[in-house]
């Protein structure tokens, strides 16, 4: 996607790769060099380890212990695998904010990121107004979740909400509480994540067909294959990285909300997510930061399957 | 009532004076009970009378207190009406300490609570806005708040014992100046029941009557809203109050009783006799916006402590304050009812013992919490607002709001008094993902069988560390 | 209908069609924004009177916007913002291209797995890590070098209470730290197409490495680092969650993690929340306006940001 701005030797074979001459070329940097090599990804590194990887490892040393947030930590917290049974077998928000986090996912995977890739491919067809819509489209997109999430209360609100107003819900016998209700608060939060996913799936896929070889579709449609037919069985292959990136952009959004259920109730009576429950419970006026610990380690092993895929994908492509 | 005001002790653990109000009420009190109310707040004017047996270790006065120089307050009072009544104090402070400079750290109400822990254990102001009860025993006992036995000593006269006995941590040491408290009672329009001819009701079956006929009259019967999560506690505290007693309640806050308690069942079969007449879609409405309800004459009662009427007040409309009045809740029918208990919390200021600046502001934060103590400060503060009652025994009736003076008679005929029920019971139990899940899951369909809601927080309350 | 549309391209009535559903999906997209700004220009006494769903009888006002700018100091909490988002971008960007830098024009080691670090800690959820993090905010100490006072806006060098907590250094290093693993993995693959002789020539006449990535490498990568710029900016102006736990004074928040301090206190009914969320969805906005370009290379450029 960025090689259209790549510098005149674009011709040389081992752009975009590494260099051959390993020990050639390391041989070649002055000792002071290296120093400085070494100090620019050293700093970076080392507050890297520090501020993320550390805190991460010690959220799961946490985990198996009973700490209250007050003081120090001792091996007298130590509590083995007690957050971790009563996590599964008596806290009974768990699995609720388990499988809202697994609705969020199949929502945006199966209804949002769908939706944003036929925009794009839509508006991948030269079409006149294409610049406008996709304009529309995409302005949620730099919006933040809390702003998001208060455009939307204006919509949903029960008495005030442009919804129930409009469809003449807000007599007491058929009022719609949207974000009140706990079997669809969770939908209603979905539509205004979606507002602002949708935008984003499209503005990546659109620049992925973009780059697509156009020969490609030209051979499809010499052999008489409908747009349907070659989008899913010519252009969908090719883009298989870009696919890849979708699938894990949209797994990770779905691990990470957290804004705007926090936002509208603070994530209880039906928006329970597991974001959430780590923050209601680590971050409360009871601290209980070793329970809330071993939920946040939960998501980290579910978060990694993800982040696995990714880098295994970017090693590929490095490699 | 203004005539016995002053010091004055109750000598003998018989009796006991209401706060602010000079009236002496008869108690029994059981010296056995007391673990049961140590976990449950002196919520009691009984366990009031019976905490105040402790020593108060004395300091000699005098070095308390400093002039000039600076404090900081980090307050949670992030609505207008209070915030505006703290700048006044604090104004007023300033003058009269010496140009004391105060630094006012406001962050919004739930902000603040949720996120105290870390705050009180970082950098917090010098000063603390914060409740009594278990919620202020909870927080000494982590060794996060100051204790205040010289301040106390200097003001402790201005006070009854009741209130002394609030402020008190388990080490019976002093914790906090109690500012101001407010009851839970049942909030109406007079116009609105002058106008429909309504009659205050003083037994359920009036109640319920009421609410049928001004649901035909085309008003919301009960103003409710909980998307907060804590409103909720205050109809589940002064149902349970009333239908199983003061005892049980306090057992069931500290986990003596069980949450799967036939008697639970009851109050939640009780409850949704009333569920019917509440704000359409309270679960996403906020209180503020149910107090506009109220205000609005769209709702005809509303179920809340004192402070709804900074709404009234806020609304600019000064005829909405004056036509505000209230009712005690109704009888049930119950041995109970003779209780007339009732949530009456009160607020309080503390020290942060880990205010990285406490050591040079220590005597002026203490003048801070000394001027807070007068009736003089506590009136100009609640001059813009009746949401809350003076607790000092100084300050003077006759200036109170005419609310403000019915509240402190209601909260005088109270036999039994609790704080609230996220100031009784352990913090851990009173959170978004546990208790305040737990009553909007049973308001979400509040004629379900209560039966296996009630193992879960029965559950729940057996998992969470022994304090 | 769209199928249909998708079908057969050519003739015009498919077209007609589309663009049919396309108006319409738009208007649909447009609609809950449109909303709140009607809702945020009619006096609260016009829609109490007449209900939210209605034409304005006296017309239109600026009132909310001018009660939510005056009485919330908005201006402060957009200043809040500014001081913590400029360095944060400026910085991040300095550190990424470093790293992209030499992990691209050079060989060693670990060079992959440096960048796995980097990209991996970006895809982190926060609350992962938040408590440790909190802690390790109280236990570092930082030097208090007196303050700068704009009127009441006060900005303190670099901490105003000795620590990382509450304080503007400290959202701003949470914010490098974590948005440097995802510039560093776009940087780097922008950086990996340029050719490697570049580099190699230059080492060759004798130029130090700090003087080739600052004067060579740098000025090569101006579009990418503009991209990223806008992106980055965005990021860190709509975050919400790291200044809510990591920063406990209330006026120093900045403005995104404000709005839940101001609800209460300011935005009392539905047309001032629309008029605050609209004022503080503004500078978003104006980059979506003149940077919409750059705003969307940065995200196809790295197609990764989680």
């Amino acid at each position: 996607m960025a090689t259209s701005i790549t510098p005149a030797r674009e011709d040389s074979p081992e752009a975009g790769e590494l260099a051959p001459t390993r020990r050639g070329r390391y041989n070649v940097l002055t000792r002071y060099d290296r120093r400085v090599l070494m100090l620019m990804v050293g700093i970076p590194l080392l507050l890297e380890i520090i501020f993320i990887w550390w805190p991460t490892l010690s959220s799961i040393l946490l985990s198996f212990t009973n700490y209250d947030g007050v003081g120090d930590v001792g091996p007298q917290n130590f509590v083995g695998l007690k957050n971790y049974q009563f996590m599964f077998s008596g806290y009974t928000l768990f699995w609720p904010a388990f499988f809202h986090n697994v609705i969020w996912l199949a929502w945006l995977a199966f209804i949002a990121t769908p939706i944003g890739i036929f925009f794009a491919v839509l508006l991948d067809r030269e079409l006149s107004g294409t610049a406008f819509y996709q304009s529309v489209f995409f302005l949620p997109v730099v919006l933040s979740l809390v702003i998001v999430g208060f455009i939307w209360e204006l919509q949903f609100s029960p008495t005030e909400g442009f919804i129930n107003n409009a469809f003449g819900l807000t007599k007491a016998n058929n009022i719609i509480d949207w974000l009140g209700n706990p079997r669809i608060n969770l939908f209603a939060i979905l539509i205004a994540a979606s507002w602002r996913h949708v935008g984003y799936i499209m503005v990546i896929y659109l620049s992925g067909l973009k780059s697509v070889d156009p020969t490609l579709r030209e051979a499809a449609k010499v052999d008489g294959a409908n747009e349907f037919r070659t989008f899913f069985r010519v252009i969908f292959p090719v883009m298989a990285p870009i696919n890849t990136v979708v699938a894990v952009i949209t797994t990770i959004e779905a691990l990470r909300a957290f804004d705007i259920a926090f936002i509208v109730n603070q994530g209880k009576n039906g928006l329970e997510l597991l974001s959430i429950l780590i923050t209601n419970n680590s971050i409360s006026e009871a601290s209980l930061v070793g329970f809330g610990s071993a939920i946040a380690v939960i998501l980290l092993v579910i978060s990694l399957g993800p982040i696995i895929v990714f880098l295994s994908r970017v090693m590929r492509t490095t490699s | 009532m203004g005539d016995s005001r002053g010091p004055k002790i109750a000598g003998s653990s018989e009796r006991i004076l209401i706060p602010g109000t000079g009236i002496e009420l008869p108690v029994d009190f059981d010296l056995s009970r007391r673990d049961m109310l140590k976990i449950a707040g002196y919520g009691s004017l009984a366990a009031f009378i019976a905490a105040c047996g402790g020593t108060t270790p004395t300091t000699t006065s005098g070095s308390v207190t400093a002039k000039g120089g600076s404090m900081s307050i980090g307050s949670y009072l992030s609505d207008a009406v209070p915030k505006k009544g703290l700048q006044d104090v604090v104004d007023a402070f300033t003058s009269a300490n010496g140009g004391t400079k105060v630094k006012v750290n406001t962050v919004d109400h739930g902000t603040f609570q949720n996120t105290i822990n870390n705050y009180l254990q970082a950098t917090p102001e010098d000063i603390f806005t914060w409740f009594s009860g278990h919620r202020m025993r909870f927080f000494a006992k982590k060794g996060l708040a100051q204790p205040i036995d010289d301040v106390w000593n200097d003001v402790k006269s201005n006070f009854t014992e009741g209130f002394a006995a609030s402020v008190k941590g388990d080490d019976g040491h002093v914790y906090a100046v109690p500012t101001s408290y407010y009851p839970w009672a049942i909030f109406y329009r007079k116009d609105v029941f002058t106008a429909r001819n309504y009659k205050i009701p003083t037994n359920w079956d009036d109640f319920i009557k009421l609410c049928q006929q001004m649901k035909k009259d085309n008003l919301i019967p009960m103003a409710f809203a909980d998307k907060d999560g804590w409103p909720a506690m205050g109809t589940f505290d002064i149902l349970n109050l009333r239908m199983n007693g003061y005892d049980f309640h306090v057992g069931l806050c500290g986990g003596q009783q069980k949450w799967t308690d036939p008697k639970v069942a009851n109050v939640f079969k009780k409850w949704a006799e009333l569920t019917p007449y509440y704000s359409p879609a309270f679960a996403g409405l906020t209180w503020q916006e149910a107090a506009q309800q109220l205000r609005q004459k769209k709702a005809g009662m509303y179920l809340l402590g004192l402070f709804v009427s900074e709404q009234f007040v806020s609304g600019g409309n000064a005829d909405d304050i004056n036509q505000l009045d209230f009712f005690p809740f109704p009888d049930l029918g119950t041995q109970y009812d003779s209780e007339k208990a009732l949530d009456a919390p009160i607020d309080v200021y503390m020290l942060a013992k880990k205010s990285p600046t406490l050591g040079t502001d220590s005597g002026q934060a203490k003048a801070f919490l000394e001027f807070m103590s007068k009736g003089s400060s506590q009136i100009t503060y609640w001059k813009a607002s009746p949401g809350a009652i003076p607790t000092a025994n100084d300050a003077d009736p006759s200036q109170y709001p005419a609310l403000t003076k019915k509240a402190a008679q209601i909260v005088s005929g109270a036999k039994r008094i609790t704080q609230f029920f996220d100031r009784d019971s352990r913090p851990d139990f009173s959170g978004p993902n546990a208790m305040q899940g737990f009553l909007l899951r049973y308001l979400s369909s509040p004629k379900q069988d209560t039966s296996s809601l009630q193992g879960q927080m029965q559950s729940f309350w057996d998992s969470l560390t022994p304090e | 209908m769209s199928a249909a549309a998708v079908r057969a391209p050519r003739i015009r009535p498919a077209r007609v069609v589309l663009h049919g559903f396309l108006i319409a999906m738009a208007a649909l997209w447009i609609f809950p924004l449109f909303w709140a700004i009607y809702s945020s220009l009619r006096p609260i006494s016009d829609t109490i009177q007449h209900g939210y769903l209605s034409w304005p009888s006296n017309g239109l006002s600026l009132i909310n916007y001018q009660t939510v700018w005056s009485q919330a100091e908005l201006p402060y909490y957009y200043l809040n913002t500014l001081v913590i988002a400029v360095p944060a971008v400026v910085l991040t960007l300095l550190l990424a291209s470093m790293v992209a830098f030499a992990c691209t024009q050079f060989s060693w080691r670990f060079n992959l797995a440096t960048l796995m670090i980097f990209t991996a800690g970006n895809l982190l959820p926060p609350q992962v890590i938040i408590v440790p993090l909190y802690r390790i905010y109280l236990a570092t100490p930082i030097p208090v070098l007196g303050e700068i006072d704009i009127g009441k806006f006060a900005f303190p060098i670099f901490s105003d209470r000795g620590l990382l907590y509450d304080q503007y250094i400290g959202i701003m290093l949470i914010h490098i730290v974590f948005q440097t693993g995802f510039a560093t993995f776009v940087l780097s693959n922008y950086m990996k197409t340029i050719s490697k002789e570049i580099t190699e020539s230059a080492i060759v006449d004798g130029a130090h490495v700090l003087r080739i990535w600052w004067n060579i490498v740098l000025p090569l990568c101006r579009p990418a680092l503009a991209a990223m710029a806008t992106l980055l900016f965005t990021f860190i102006y709509n975050d919400f969650f790291w200044a809510l736990i990591l920063m406990s004074t209330g006026s120093k928040r900045p403005i995104t993690s404000a709005l839940n301090n101001l609800q209460g206190e300011f935005f009392v009914n539905n047309n001032l929340i629309a008029a605050g969320a609209l004022l503080v969805a503004i500078p978003p906005i104006l980059v979506y306006i003149f940077l919409q370009k750059q705003f969307i290379a940065g995200l196809t450029l790295g197609s990764t940001k989680g």
